[in-house]
């Protein structure tokens, strides 16, 4: 009974390379097909091999800030002082500008309370996250951090990093976490304008990469009120993102040859190829209309039900 | 089965070096391939069936973390170690102007295979911006590479893959 057994393995790992490659091909090619027809998630798969990527990829990153640092050890003195007399000047050009933005900070606290408008960045639960790994090809601009599931990460959550609006979780492991960047060809974003509410839909551009820049479409403005300069923000209809992040300031506008809808190029204020600590906003839009958020947003889910309410009845009205 | 184990600790180090140091080396953003100049030199050195599994693998890794469509890379992975498997006993693996040719050739259709299933179907008309902008550079970038990573490559497989190499042939002899 055993022989023949034998003799068949022995038969298979003699097939030859060319037939070999059709069997893998049509593998691979089933694969596509299902994750394409049914979205099947390869979590646990995932998991596995990020048990035993995801630590080098951490000490590997680790190490390369040492030696940052360690450069930085090895400046000059006298380019240290001059640098320290140019920081000087700028911490007090910076506090002019501070007392200028404390007096915009209470006029805007002011407005806000106007305008019922309470869901600010800062109020957002964050999660701070380096990135650790970027995508190995040229095509696209995914990167993954070093927080996971562990530390309340859940897919879909929205990150940001200082001045406005990086990415998507896409995936998900327990110590680590895969971000589609905004830049990202595929990535689309629902956006808005500051001054005028109007909505459009942000896209990355491979094309536009190296100019900082995104493009825009389907913007409706009739009365032509959107012009360069403009803030756009993610927005209050996205099923993906919460709602007031900011993306950038438009950069171009031009009318589509349907006379109807604009587009154009934005500029964000995030420096992608030298992006380095990001923050996790570790609440979904989703939690929003369910009304699950979690405990620590509940004030802020409670707030943005009132909003809703309000601007539904200020419509009405 | 050392051989093996060897050559996946080899594919694995590769794909880490190629989503950490690469990024710093990569000039004006464009980073070159190191993996795809292992499934090639893995090709030629070792044969088509050899490559096929190194690049199925190192795919399957990148659509592990970072692909959108799973089996994507793995696929086009898989034609690259083939595709340099046809040299395999048609030229000498100790010279480097070979796999420098084989780098070149395969890199401009991998990134072909990459722009034409992701980006031309997803409309994405500009194609001489790709090319000047991501094809070319990545390639002269992967070739350079190639002249300092396949000696490195070609020790390694002469020092601790040979063993398969022999019994390779020998099936092969005695089919």
């Amino acid at each position: 009974m055993k022989k023949p057994k034998l003799k068949k393995f022995h038969i298979r790992l003699n097939l030859k390379s060319r037939h070999l490659l059709a069997i893998m091909t049509m593998f691979c090619l089933c694969c596509i097909v299902t994750t394409l027809a049914s979205g099947v998630s390869t979590d646990s798969a995932q998991n596995v091999a990020g048990f035993f990527v995801v630590p080098f990829q951490k000490s590997i990153s680790a190490i390369s800030s040492v030696l940052d640092t360690l450069q930085d050890n090895f400046r000059d003195k006298q380019e240290l002082l001059a640098e320290n007399a140019e920081l000087q000047a700028q911490v007090d050009s910076l506090t002019e500008q501070n007392n200028i933005l404390i007096q915009d900070q209470l006029e805007l606290e002011r407005l806000q309370e106007l305008y019922d408008l309470d869901e600010e960045y800062s109020d957002y639960p964050k999660v701070a996250a380096s990135i650790i790994s970027k995508d190995p090809g040229n095509w696209y601009s995914t990167f993954m951090i070093n927080k996971g599931s562990s530390d309340g990460i859940r897919v879909d959550n929205n990150v940001i990093a200082g001045k406005g609006l990086v990415g998507i979780v896409t995936e998900v492991g327990s110590t680590w976490a895969t971000v589609r960047a905004i830049i990202d060809d595929s990535s689309n974003v629902s956006a808005m304008t500051v001054s005028t509410s109007d909505n459009c839909v942000v896209t990355g551009d491979l094309e536009l990469i190296d100019e900082g820049k995104l493009s825009f479409e389907q913007l409706y403005d009739q009365e032509d009120k959107v012009t360069t300069g403009e803030r756009i923000v993610t927005s209050n209809i996205s099923d993906k993102y919460v709602p007031g992040l900011f993306i950038g300031y438009v950069s171009e506008v031009s009318l589509d040859s349907n006379n109807m809808t604009k587009a154009g190029t934005i500029v964000t204020p995030v420096d992608f190829a030298h992006l380095k600590d990001v923050f996790v906003i570790t609440v979904n839009k989703q939690d929003y209309v369910d009304g699950t958020a979690e405990e620590s947003s509940e004030e802020d889910s409670s707030d943005s039900g009132e909003t809703d309410i309000t601007e539904e009845d200020s419509l009405e009205e | 089965m050392k051989s093996k184990i060897i050559l996946f600790f080899t594919i694995l180090g590769c794909f880490l070096l190629q989503t950490t140091v690469m990024n710093g080396i990569a000039i004006g953003s464009v980073k070159p391939n190191l993996i795809l100049i292992l499934c090639v030199s893995m090709g030629l050195m070792r044969g088509r069936k050899s490559g096929m599994w190194t690049g199925f693998f190192s795919g399957f890794l990148i659509d592990m973390f970072y692909g959108s469509v799973f089996g994507f890379y793995a696929l086009i992975y898989m034609y690259v170690g083939f595709l340099g498997g046809y040299a395999y006993r048609i030229y000498y693996d100790d010279d480097v102007k070979i796999p420098l040719c084989l780098v070149l050739g395969t890199d401009f259709l991998y990134n072909l295979a990459v722009y034409a299933l992701q980006f031309l179907l997803r409309g994405r008309l500009g194609l001489w911006t790709y090319f000047y902008r991501i094809i070319i550079p990545e390639m002269i970038y992967t070739a350079f590479l190639t002249l300092i990573v396949y000696r490195i490559f070609y020790r390694l497989n002469h020092r601790f893959l040979t063993e398969t190499k022999k019994e390779r042939e020998s099936t092969w002899v005695l089919k």
